[in-house]
């Protein structure tokens, strides 16, 4: 049931992101571009995602467990470091490079469009190489 | 600057950003987990982990969603200015700096903040911020 509601979520998510305009690159730099003409688009996205978050997660905080899993797997870290601040900024980077983040490649890659799928084996390339640098920062006794 | 109202779609983005965070609400309550996207494809490059099929499943969902959607409705335009070269190293950027910051635009951006994290909080206002100023210098393409 885990991986049955974990397809169905991604699909819902997908959806959810050609629906609202968000699977177009172009789209997304509208918003980001907020030099010339500014499609507030993205921030209604935004807005329609954490009203239905804030109500979900509540609900989810009420529950002492998952429905099908035996506990959460939420991230307990709380300090705000230079890691997480480069690799924002990193990421910011590249975002406004091309107007394309994960989830939107992953839809661009499903749709078969040629651009989406170089930018989803650049970005697998991405994280390959977070992990290289991980694991050599982890055996260096960090 | 002005409001570009010809391609302004308010409905559409509202209702599709409550399609995004009910996805992201259905992850958490059933199966426990977040909605990051980065952050579950990064965990299927591992070399070891146990949980790789419920994240396998969630990407195929997400890589599937436009198949499912043409049964429905046309697929909305596409248009991706960036140059090849310019495409690959965004590509690199996001993938590297998604996993170093723990996170993106999903897991941050939506799921971080509808649990109030202020992790999440900051790291949402860099991105934003550094891709508008990105643009602005760069341009579209």
């Amino acid at each position: 049931m885990v991986v049955l509601f974990s397809l169905l979520s991604g699909l819902l998510f997908g959806t959810g992101l050609l629906v609202s305009g968000m699977a177009n690159p172009a789209k997304v730099l509208g918003f980001l571009d907020i030099t010339r003409a500014w499609d507030p688009s993205l921030a209604l996205v935004k807005g329609g995602a954490i009203i239905a978050g804030l109500v979900t997660f509540w609900l989810a905080s009420r529950r002492k467990r998952p429905v099908f899993e035996e506990t959460f797997y939420l991230p307990g870290n709380r300090t705000l470091d230079k890691r997480l601040i480069s690799g924002a900024a990193l990421f910011g980077i590249g975002w406004g490079l091309a107007g394309i983040c994960p989830g939107p490649a992953l839809v661009l890659l499903g749709g078969g469009v040629l651009k989406g799928i170089v930018f989803v084996l650049a970005m697998l390339a991405g994280m390959l190489l977070f992990e290289w640098l991980d694991s050599r920062t982890l055996s260096r006794g960090k | 600057m002005h409001i570009d109202l010809d391609h302004f779609t308010p409905i559409q983005s509202l209702a599709g950003g409550l399609l995004i965070g009910a996805a992201a609400g259905l992850l958490v309550i059933f199966c426990g987990r977040i909605a990051g996207i980065s952050g579950i494809l990064g965990g299927l490059l591992k070399r070891q982990s146990a949980d790789k099929p419920w994240r396998f499943a969630f990407i195929a969902g997400l890589v599937l969603s436009p198949l499912v959607f043409q049964l429905f409705s046309a697929l909305p335009a596409i248009d991706i200015d960036a140059s090849w070269g310019r495409l690959v190293l965004a590509g690199l950027l996001v993938g590297l700096g998604a996993r170093l910051g723990s996170g993106c635009t999903s897991g941050h951006g939506v799921c971080g903040l509808s649990r109030l994290s202020p992790r999440s909080l900051v790291a949402t206002l860099v991105f934003m911020l550094i891709a508008m100023l990105t643009v602005g210098m760069m341009g579209h393409g």
